[in-house]
């Protein structure tokens, strides 16, 4: 397992005191927060320091810690054969598969229950784990095949990480912000405690053509000047697949024609809407006749900023 | 092995009374109550154990229970952060909505 230096991750010094130990947890706590926090990483950094603090918070931890000796960051080690034992710990402990957080899980603090064999009843851990599904998903439906990694406790007391793959059927309809919850799906309970649970937060990736808003869709529909002049019908494509769409002449860019119930299917029924947004497309290149054809219109069009002129 | 499991949509169809929130938040009934009375949490129904909750505020009482853990904040400090945090989501659901309705050249 690779050593981490708990001292550093809190920025402070080895011999620091319990309560410069709290304060610098704390102040990099509101920093990092994933709740609040839009740092990069955030999330990583939290665990990080949630994690130094966990040991080294509590003076049975942080003993048993420190006798591991002051170590470079990230160097590959195995505590002494004889630390687990001096450490209140089972001498049987293998230290295969077990993460080095975990070498402290099972000394003192709250939720223990480790070698000393505490009866309590411990509920598993829950977890929550951000989804991206595809917009083609969320008009379908999809079966997510989730490989997650638990914290597992033997009667003996040993804690090691093991693979929890997790399957969830996700019915239509579900948008941007949505949560699910797969009750039993985290950690195992112990003691007769009962099973953590699973939450996903469902958000939707990004899509060549579509844009999402709860489950309505938007997309650009790139018109020509005539179609969007003379009026037209022309195909666009939506989740079910492609309608046609009358296009009433004088339409300008921005426009938008809205296709009911062509959005997304939303998980009780009914659908939110398709938006198409008119884009008029002017060629870059003309050939002579066109150029021809556009400046007679041009000389026979109304000037469309009237109405700036007479603001001023 | 893996097999399929029930998944429970976490919305205004399906209601959650106060004895499951206090469960699956890991708040105390009284801080749940303390933050229904400042207006944090939006309950259903009747005061006392009557109340009944929409599902959706499960996330917003599972974050006010990390934050009361994590941050070491009292349960007005945990009101206060919710308010700030609804509002940010609230903005940035309204950013996202108008993003999705600008051109995308």
């Amino acid at each position: 397992m690779k050593y981490t230096d708990y001292y550093a991750a809190l920025g402070v010094e080895r011999g620091a005191s319990a309560e410069d130990i709290k304060k610098a947890y704390r102040r990099l706590a509101q920093k990092y927060h994933p709740d609040v926090s839009k740092e990069p990483d955030a999330e990583a950094k939290f665990k990080e320091v949630a994690e130094a603090y966990g040991t080294l918070k509590d003076p049975e931890k942080r003993a048993a810690y420190d006798a591991l000796g002051s170590r470079p960051q990230g160097e590959e080690f195995r505590p002494p054969p004889d630390w687990s034992r001096q450490h209140g710990g089972n001498e049987a402990y293998s230290f295969d598969d077990v993460d080095f957080a975990d070498l402290f899980s099972r000394f003192g603090g709250r939720g223990g229950g480790g070698f000393d064999g505490g009866r309590m009843e411990i509920p598993g851990q829950d977890f929550e784990v951000p989804v991206e599904i595809s917009i083609e998903d969320a008009f379908q439906g999809t079966t997510l095949e989730l490989n997650l990694s638990l914290t597992e406790r033997d009667p003996s007391g040993q804690v090691r990480r093991v693979p929890h793959p997790v399957k969830a059927r996700i019915a239509p309809g579900a948008v941007d912000g949505q949560r699910l919850r797969l009750p039993g799906k985290g950690g195992k309970g112990a003691n007769g405690g009962r099973d953590g649970d699973l939450y996903l937060d469902i958000s939707l990736k990004p899509h060549r053509i579509y844009r999402a808003t709860d489950h309505d869709l938007y997309l650009d529909l790139p018109l020509t000047p005539a179609e969007a002049a003379l009026g037209a019908s022309v195909e666009v494509p939506t989740p079910a697949g492609a309608v046609n769409l009358k296009i009433p002449a004088g339409t300008s860019s921005g426009q938008k024609m809205r296709l009911g119930g062509r959005g997304l299917p939303k998980p009780r029924g009914g659908a939110g809407d398709l938006f198409a947004v008119a884009q008029i497309v002017v060629p870059s290149s003309l050939t002579d006749r066109e150029r021809e054809l556009y400046r007679e219109l041009g000389e026979k069009a109304a000037n469309p900023r009237r109405h700036l002129a007479e603001g001023a | 092995m893996t097999f399929e499991t029930e998944v429970i949509w976490l919305d205004e169809h399906r209601a959650v009374t106060l004895a499951e929130l206090v469960e699956v938040s890991g708040l105390t009934e009284r801080e749940l109550l303390e933050l229904v009375r400042a207006g944090v949490i939006p309950a259903r129904e009747a005061p006392g154990a009557q109340y009944t909750f929409s599902a959706r505020v499960v996330t917003v009482a599972r974050t006010a229970c990390r934050l009361r853990d994590d941050l070491e904040l009292d349960v007005h400090g945990v009101g206060v952060a919710l308010r700030l945090l609804e509002r940010v989501s609230d903005l940035e659901a309204e950013i996202a909505r108008l993003r999705a309705q600008l051109p995308h050249r």
